[in-house]
């Protein structure tokens, strides 16, 4: 079984005439869509706005790490600085980057089904994304939070003269914002699939997002609990995690990793969903074992519930607990492995080619190699007490977030840029941006893990001085990361006037939203079609096209 | 591999100390740690260069223009039950190795010499036995076991000693412990790791090692004058204690007398072990177990004494089960009570039945 596929050619490609995008004009029309395409556009910009301020804040982070003291600001406000810079990038880019943005444009699509299932709760979702975005932007702008974006009691109950409870509720707002997201996708993916579209002819991209759904539903209310917890002992002096009222600071810990843990899986399973389709596509065959792939996630979001006590292996647990969640975690990195193999195994006799979407693919899987394996480090107990609370940690979850998580969403959006907006992107220009991003975050977050042996803690506006060397390796590499991430922002504006026209299949990709017209129209599909054939099936594409262009002829 | 070639090892450290990318080895842990440090990095390169190699050349083997035709495959479950098991083996080893060395960090040796450590926004109080009080310093020994035991005033810290490879969160409301043995004479840095709040990061300090002889030296010249048991008697009286913990049988509160690591049978029929956690929450929190035979007219001393207060009187009380001194002190206004108080449920006079003793295989006393 072979299968050639040639390009088509993008010359003779036009715009469609009529398209969710130019449907209706004007404002309202935007703001009170119930299109989940002109949803996850709003939320494209939501997010690349907040991503803009976690970015300076983490520059600013860099700046004031070049030197030993705390030279540039004052402690309070470098404190502030970290603190915004993860309750930020956490809660408002990476938990919605891609499950709200690319994962609701093409699910709809993917599925076959003309919206998702609740289009008025999906854009509510976006509203109280941006209330809970309010909140915490005024809990910035009054003063700040110094408490870390893990809140920590008793510290943010009764140390703490800052806005601890303004910036709880802006991400008790947003954690409702990713329930109904995921509630949404949840439903759609049950209930709206095509006819023939079995659950072994999804394609993987779906199983990410559902195994992502599942989390983000189980979870996040737990979240919640536990903030509205914090604000209830902060403001009514309710003894629930102070000691000296008889609450127990270590019952916070447990509640908040609960779901910050499995929200670490919320972040970085929507990526590796990203990663399959570009692997396949580019490589131009079938993933490699489409049922591990797909019940790997589904066991890491199942087993990603059960690891939560790995971050307080310090903290005075039960030392058999402790054994059984180092246990746990052991296990969790196991469907992680399996992913990386099976994509690496995807390439052996395809018939690869290396555009952009792909560039940010490779990097994702050598990032997310190293940053998983180094979890291993962490979970491994005795390893931990070392490493644990230093920058090896900083650099670890960098690695999986930042060099795993954000090089997917580069890669999903490069790759579905042309069918959201039916231009492609300046091809050499990005991929250079791909380039220069992976070697910035090498050079910025490869020191931290050898600060972190060292034993450099994190959360430290001054350091002594036998560190410095490294921090400024890491700074010089934040810079050039800069620059990795300021070129698609301008690039990619200028690409939907300037660029070439993308037509409807411009990489000949298998999945039901290349068989439409780039940009979509409102309803997706004129009729729906029906499934007859597996994912990634690249001989039923060649036999498609080839018999279109018999038609034409 | 330390054991394998104690030559190699000294050069791969030094090696790495030179070039400033590894912390000092000044603990006895800390050669395992790093064994165990060696063997991660040594997987982390085996699992990058293997995945790497895969994808770069498969990347020239199979690019478009070497390759035009793509072969579907399906998969192969060998191979998947290959990289699952192969993994899974690896990770399992490390959580055996890793579990070990955890047990010793946290689990110290009988024979080791107790510091306290209390941590408050933002300095490292460390109370010595002998009544030496630092500031974000720890003087120790060479060669002697030492056991810490933490605790905080106010939110959670962590103390972190890179050069031993150990650390331990100081937990507000609950004792935790860490233990190392200290190898090379030095200075070593000591750091809070935990989050706390303004100036977290001048939260730090000196651990300075000394050779047993200049540990003697400044352990004398470093005396406040009274042992932190003399400080606790001392409070034990100001506070009033001894007006109910009289130790006699007509005392309202329980006899202190050889209370500590014994097991006491509560009101309710349970039984707790009287250890420092134990102590400390009942002069706190007084009415919450109460022990059997007594009635909870104890008030609560939460939020009028602090931690370091708390450690003088627990380590007062322990010193009440070797030491007659104070025994007798306690009895001083007591004329006929020569004979020392009874152990076991014995004279149960009303109100002031001694604490029911159980006997306890598992708890060594001191």
């Amino acid at each position: 079984m072979s299968t050639i596929v040639s390009l088509p050619d993008q010359s003779t490609a036009k715009l469609p005439s009529k398209s969710y995008l130019n449907q209706e004009y004007g404002l309202k029309s935007w703001l009170l869509t119930g299109d989940h395409k002109r949803i996850a556009m709003l939320y494209l910009f939501s997010i690349t706005f907040f991503f803009i301020i976690g970015g300076v804040l983490a520059g600013l982070i860099r700046l004031e790490l070049l030197t030993p003291p705390a030279d540039l600001m004052a402690t309070d406000t470098y404190n502030k600085v970290f603190s915004m810079h993860g309750i930020i990038m956490v809660f408002l880019f990476l938990v919605p980057s891609v499950p709200a943005t690319i994962g609701n444009f093409l699910i709809p699509l993917m599925v076959g089904a003309r919206d998702l299932a609740f289009p008025k709760i999906n854009l509510l979702s976006w509203y109280l994304y941006w209330i809970g975005g309010i909140f915490i932007l005024s809990a910035m702008v009054l003063g700040g939070v110094d408490t870390g974006w893990t809140f920590t009691t008793p510290l943010s109950t009764h140390y703490v003269n800052t806005h601890v409870v303004t910036a709880a509720m802006g991400i008790f707002m947003a954690g409702f914002s990713s329930i109904f997201t995921g509630l949404n996708f949840i439903v759609t993916i049950h209930r709206m699939r095509c006819p023939g579209m079995t659950w072994f002819r999804l394609p993987l991209f779906v199983w990410g997002h559902y195994a992502t759904s599942i989390i983000m539903i189980l979870g996040t209310p737990v979240l919640a609990i536990t903030l509205v917890l914090v604000a209830l002992e902060r403001i009514f002096n309710i003894g629930v995690f102070d000691p000296t009222k008889g609450g127990d600071p270590l019952l916070f810990q447990h509640l908040f990793w609960f779901y910050s843990h499995p929200a670490v899986y919320i972040m970085i399973l929507p990526g590796m969903a990203v990663i399959s389709e570009v692997i396949s596509t580019f490589s131009r065959k079938r993933v490699f074992g489409y049922t591990a792939v797909a019940f790997s996630s589904v066991a890491i979001a199942v087993f990603g519930f059960l690891v939560w006590e790995h971050h307080m292996f310090i903290m005075g647990v039960s030392q058999y607990s402790a054994l059984v969640f180092s246990l746990m975690t052991m296990l969790v990195a196991v469907p992680s492995a399996i992913k990386i193999f099976n994509w690496s195994m995807t390439l052996y006799k395809g018939s690869i080619t290396f555009e952009t979407p792909m560039l940010y693919a490779f990097g994702f899987i050598g990032l997310f190699t190293i940053g998983g394996l180094t979890g291993i480090f962490l979970a491994t107990l005795g390893m931990d007490i070392h490493l644990t609370e230093t920058y090896f940690v900083v650099a670890h979850f960098h690695f999986v977030m930042v060099g795993g998580m954000l090089m997917a969403y580069m890669a999903g959006i490069h790759f579905w840029w042309p069918k959201m907006t039916g231009r492609m992107y300046p091809e050499a220009m990005s991929k250079t941006a791909a380039v220069i991003t992976f070697i910035g975050f090498i050079v910025t977050f490869f020191p931290q893990f050898i600060l972190g042996y060292l034993g450099m803690p994190r959360r430290y506006a001054a350091y002594p001085a036998d560190f410095q060397v490294l921090n400024v390796f890491s700074t010089a590499g934040a810079s050039i990361l800069g620059i990795g991430y300021l070129l698609p922002l301008l690039y990619l504006p200028w690409s939907l006037i300037y660029g070439q026209i993308a037509g409807n299949n411009p990489w000949q990709a298998t999945g039901l939203e290349w068989q439409i017209q780039s940009p979509p129209l409102t309803e997706n599909f004129t009729e729906i079609p029906i499934m007859d054939h597996e994912a990634y099936d690249y001989e039923w594409l060649a036999n498609k096209t080839h018999h279109e262009v018999q038609t034409v002829g | 591999m330390s054991h394998i070639s104690p030559v190699l090892w000294e050069f791969l450290v030094h090696w790495l100390e030179h070039f400033a990318i590894f912390p000092p080895e000044a603990s006895t842990i800390a050669p395992y740690a790093d064994a165990l440090y060696f063997a991660l990095v040594g997987m982390t390169i085996t699992g990058l260069v293997l995945v790497m190699s895969m994808v770069l050349f498969f990347s020239l083997r199979y690019r478009k223009e070497r390759h035009p035709e793509a072969v579907q495959i399906e998969g192969s479950t060998l191979l998947e039950a290959t990289w699952t098991l192969i993994p899974l083996g690896i990770f399992l080893v490390f959580f055996v190795w890793g579990a070990l060395l955890y047990f010793r960090v946290y689990n110290p040796p009988p024979n080791s010499m107790n510091v306290y450590v209390v941590g408050k926004q933002w300095m490292w109080k460390v109370e010595h036995p002998g009544g030496q009080h630092e500031i974000d310093a720890l003087h120790i020994p060479e060669g002697v076991p030492i056991q810490l035991t933490l605790i905080s005033q106010d939110v959670f810290h962590s103390f972190s000693i890179p050069a031993f490879r150990v650390k331990r969160e100081a937990i507000p409301g609950r004792y935790t412990s860490v233990y190392f043995e200290a190898t090379k004479p030095g200075k070593y840095h000591l750091f809070c790791t935990q989050y706390c709040g303004t100036d977290h990061s001048a939260m730090i300090g000196w651990v300075y090692v000394m050779t047993p002889a200049d540990y003697s030296k400044w352990k004398a010249g470093n005396t406040s004058g009274a042992s932190l048991a003399q400080n606790g008697e001392r409070l034990f009286a100001v506070m009033g204690c001894n007006a109910c913990h009289t130790g006699t049988s007509q005392a309202r509160g329980p006899n202190l007398y050889g209370l500590y690591n014994t097991r006491i049978r509560m009101n309710d029929g349970s039984t707790m072990i009287a250890n420092d956690a134990y102590l400390r929450e009942k002069i706190l929190n007084p009415s919450l177990h109460v022990p059997a035979g007594y009635v909870p007219i104890m008030p609560t001393f939460q939020g009028q004494i602090s931690e370091d207060a708390l450690i003088d009187l627990v380590e007062y009380i322990k010193s009440l089960s070797s030491n007659y001194r104070l025994q007798q002190m306690m009895n001083k206004s007591d004329l006929d009570s020569a004979q020392p108080a009874p152990i076991g449920p014995a004279n149960q006079g009303a109100g002031a039945a001694p604490l029911q003793i159980v006997p306890t295989p598992g708890v060594s006393k001191p």
